[in-house]
């Protein structure tokens, strides 16, 4: 710490947060369900400065065909950065650290999904993260859930993500920028929120065995709000439909 | 969908469309700006269902040899698979690159942005625009709603802060200086179908339609760029019936763009 550029010299102030939070805060999170008309499914979530939005194809031809597979189905997840996303524009297209979180966010979503029942199939997820502050993988991961339930796939449960860290000596939840740049510990969680099974753990940082079990429960106790929201989001989304359809 | 052209076909004779509108009328168009906290300048843009996201962001760079003293303008257009099944990942398809080019054009060519006025050091430094436009959902006519999208966002802008010293931008520091904005150029593109012309296709008309033209008018109905697009010809006489409705439908479309 206090050796990079730009560095605040303090992450925590009186005990809260640059932005006001208590440690085990969550920012805002906004969810929002059949955002895109093209789309089998699709949703947008925003989670403080965190912005994605995510769309579901499928299921569907395979293409191209080396991907089959007859055992289940070809999960392709496709994360993204918009150019203008960042402070500084980011060229656009994959590049080493998108295409290493759209393999972990695949992984991340799967357990969720009944996989055989679309053997030989593909469904496509594709999030872009329009602003980011933060937290992009798991609120993608938390868009591209609910999208794969509005596109009608069968699920076994939702996924519920969220990161946590330590930032000057203090652990917390749901880091936002100068704590992700400038904090100790980054350490993003997925889980399963019925059985409380983890789907995506991701961790940098050092951390003692007693810390990483702080930040795991904080996070699964913050990854049931986010269940809730979720829900929500699409009863909101279905109940009005249904009414439409009885008025 | 073989049945399809006739009907269209059909209804336009009389001067309607499948939707219920005239053969000139656009669809509900709706411009939002500011909506990209981290860019220097954005917009969203809704025509009917099709949807665009346009970021404006600034940085320093060289300028190119030809032009030491001006700044430089990049338009982008990033047709991702989220916005279409009909879109793919890969590089850049024809598709994307002519959308791109041919925002470009109507922006470069009537000097809507003062680029002479982006110079911090000549033949070293000059402020670089890039406009990149995000389709979101694509049902017909992301020419328009994406240089509509251009337009606004570039309207909007702020430059970042520019450290003199340490030569560098402050990405996270913007100025109130907006970028120098000469004309708002307004892009329009007609379709051609079994001889009858209309104003703004929908995907399913984008299907049919033997041929297109964009046109980009500026506020004295100036034309600053052209672009013909599919396999059917055009007669002068269409052409020239096209420009008149292009700078009176511009005058329309320009109104919608908000101030700030």
């Amino acid at each position: 710490m206090g050796s990079k550029v730009g560095a605040p010299e303090k992450l925590i102030v009186n005990g809260k947060r640059l932005d006001g939070r208590k440690a085990n805060e969550m920012r805002e999170m906004e969810i929002e369900v059949g955002v895109i008309p093209n789309a089998d499914g699709s949703s947008m979530v925003t989670l403080g400065g965190t912005k994605v939005i995510c769309s579901v194809y499928g299921p569907k031809e395979v293409l191209p065909r080396r991907n089959l597979d007859t055992e289940q189905a070809f999960l392709n997840c496709v994360y993204g950065m918009a150019s203008f996303s960042t402070s500084e524009r980011i060229r656009p297209g994959p590049n080493r650290r998108s295409t290493e979180i759209s393999k972990v966010i695949a992984d991340a979503l799967a357990p969720a999904i009944f996989m055989e029942k679309y053997a030989g199939m593909e469904i496509t997820v594709i999030m872009e993260i329009i602003n980011a502050n933060a937290g992009t993988r798991t609120a993608a991961i938390n868009a591209a859930s609910v999208a794969l339930a509005d596109a009608g796939i069968e699920m076994k449960d939702l996924i519920c993500s969220i990161a946590s860290g330590k930032a000057d000596g203090t652990l917390m939840l749901d880091l936002f920028e100068p704590e992700d740049n400038f904090g100790e510990v980054d350490m993003p969680l997925a889980i399963l929120p019925r059985t409380k099974e983890i789907t995506l753990l991701q961790m940098d940082g050092m951390l003692t065995k007693a810390e990483s079990k702080k930040l795991i429960d904080m996070s699964i106790k913050a990854c049931e709000e986010i269940y809730e929201l979720q829900k929500k989001a699409l009863q909101k989304k279905y109940a009005t439909e249904t009414q439409q359809e009885t008025e | 969908m073989p049945m399809l052209k006739p009907y269209m076909t059909e209804l336009l004779a009389k001067g309607k469309r499948e939707d219920g509108r005239k053969s000139f009328d656009y669809r509900d168009i709706k411009v939002e700006t500011g909506v990209i906290a981290r860019a220097n300048g954005s917009a969203r843009v809704l025509i009917g269902k099709t949807e665009v996201l346009v970021g404006v962001k600034l940085d320093v760079g060289e300028p190119f040899p030809d032009s030491p003293e001006s700044g430089v303008l990049m338009v982008n257009a990033e047709l991702l698979p989220l916005a279409s099944p009909n879109f793919e990942f890969g590089p850049p398809s024809k598709d994307s690159i002519e959308l791109s080019r041919v925002i470009d054009r109507g922006i470069r060519e009537c000097h809507a942005i003062d680029l002479d006025k982006l110079c911090i050091k000549p033949k070293e430094k000059v402020w670089m625009v890039f406009v990149d436009i995000y389709p979101i959902n694509d049902d017909g006519n992301l020419l328009d709603a994406g240089a509509l999208g251009a337009i606004a966002a570039l309207k909007t802008t702020l430059l970042p802060k520019y450290d003199e010293d340490e030569e560098k931008v402050l990405h996270k520091e913007l100025t109130k200086t907006k970028l120098p904005l000469q004309k708002i150029p307004i892009l329009t593109t007609f379709g051609k179908l079994s001889g009858n012309l209309f104003v703004d296709a929908t995907m399913r008309e984008e299907k049919e339609l033997d041929a297109r033209l964009s046109i980009a008018t500026v506020e004295d109905g100036t034309i600053s760029a052209m672009q013909k697009g599919g396999s059917g010809p055009l007669t002068a006489e269409e052409v020239i019936e096209l420009t008149e409705k292009a700078a009176e439908l511009g005058k329309k479309l320009r109104k919608l763009i908000p101030s700030k």
